[in-house]
């Protein structure tokens, strides 16, 4: 058997119909055997045709148009409000920006990229030119006698000492 | 067969005005009801239950079907409807007849040479004693009586509308309505008395004491 103090919204729920079968079956035996609760449901049931005296009004004839004028007189939303779905999003790119921006300003710029040298495409030309002629001669350089004959370049006796 | 208020609004929201229109011919009068119990100002009604249109509109191109489109419409209205009675908007109007405890000679005074007019200042004067039992009640069981009563909401719907439990729901609904037992009394035939079990033993049919 339901405790009375259960039955407060049973009794809402069995009134305005949304009580299941076996809810309204439920009260309904508690119904029988207890009389607060049968009073209390008689003058819920009274108060509420009470409240349907209450009559209901008509809006105005001028309704719609009423509407209608606000509608033109409303600020019409900015071109770039289609790119703005939501205050929300637009608050965590904001917030993103700022985090980035922060994190740019705290750490050092970083050093530039380090390579190993390489000599740059004018400087491999220059070397190239420089040495053409000597590629050109290079087989008669290479066996010209006279290089083998030359005096080999010694020290002065008195500079060894 | 009809579209559903989600389809309408989403037709609302691909630029479809008269889907906008439907809409409007659906809630214009439930919401001008609510919102009159809710301020007791027929004038403010019409002009706050057009503000929620204008703002379902301006919104619609925003709008994500989430929610029951009603639960959406009758939660911008009562949030409309509290700031308005928070500013001191509300009751400009109807005094003379909302309120016959303040304002009763007024009422009694009103010309009117039709025959049953002592009927009608009769009705007038129950209404108003309604209206009144009604807006006395703390904001959030006024809300949810009239989503309950006249609107017929689910429990959930107007759990969510109000930002409760459904089960906080029901015992505020069930206060209220302890309250309007009390406050309507007269109405609904059962005196003062009888709450505190002085009255009559036919009365109550055999009540525990």
């Amino acid at each position: 058997m339901m405790s009375c103090k259960y039955t407060a919204d049973k009794i809402l729920a069995y009134l305005d119909g949304r009580a299941s079968a076996a809810e309204r079956r439920e009260l309904e035996a508690h119904l029988n055997c207890c009389a607060d609760c049968r009073a209390r449901v008689e003058e819920f049931r009274r108060l509420w045709s009470v409240l349907d005296e209450l009559p209901a009004i008509e809006p105005s004839p001028a309704f719609d148009a009423r509407l209608r004028e606000r509608i033109a007189a409303a600020p019409q939303p900015a071109l770039w409000s289609w790119l703005a779905p939501a205050p929300r999003v637009l608050a965590a790119f904001a917030a993103m920006l700022l985090v980035a921006a922060w994190l740019s300003w705290q750490s050092p710029m970083p050093a530039p990229e380090t390579r190993p040298f390489e000599p740059s495409r004018s400087e491999l030309e220059f070397t190239m030119i420089r040495d053409l002629s000597v590629l050109e001669d290079y087989d008669v350089l290479a066996n010209f006698e006279a290089l083998e004959v030359l005096p080999v370049v010694t020290e002065p006796e008195d500079r060894r000492m | 067969m009809a579209r559903s208020d989600v389809q309408l609004m989403l037709d609302v929201k691909a630029g479809d005005e008269t889907s906008f229109e439907l809409l409007l011919q659906r809630y214009r009068t439930p919401l001008v009801n609510f919102l009159h119990r809710m301020v007791r100002d027929a004038a403010l009604a019409e002009d706050l239950a057009q503000e929620v249109f204008l703002r379902v509109y301006c919104a619609r191109r925003r709008y994500e079907p989430g929610a029951k489109f009603t639960t959406w419409l009758f939660r911008i209205a009562t949030n409309l409807a509290l700031n308005a009675i928070r500013d001191g908007r509300h009751r400009k109007a109807e005094l003379s007849l909302d309120d016959p405890a303040e304002d009763g000679e007024r009422a009694l005074e009103l010309p009117d040479g039709h025959p049953t007019a002592e009927q009608q200042l009769l009705d007038q004067h129950r209404q108003a004693v309604i209206r009144r039992a009604i807006f006395r009640l703390p904001e959030k069981q006024r809300v949810a009586v009239l989503l309950h009563k006249y609107q017929e909401m689910d429990y959930d719907q107007i759990a969510k509308i109000l930002g409760c439990s459904e089960s906080a729901l029901k015992s505020l609904l069930f206060r209220a309505y302890e309250t309007l037992r009390v406050e309507l009394a007269p109405l609904v035939g059962l005196a003062a008395e009888a709450e505190q079990g002085s009255a009559p033993a036919a009365a109550d049919g055999g009540r525990k004491a």
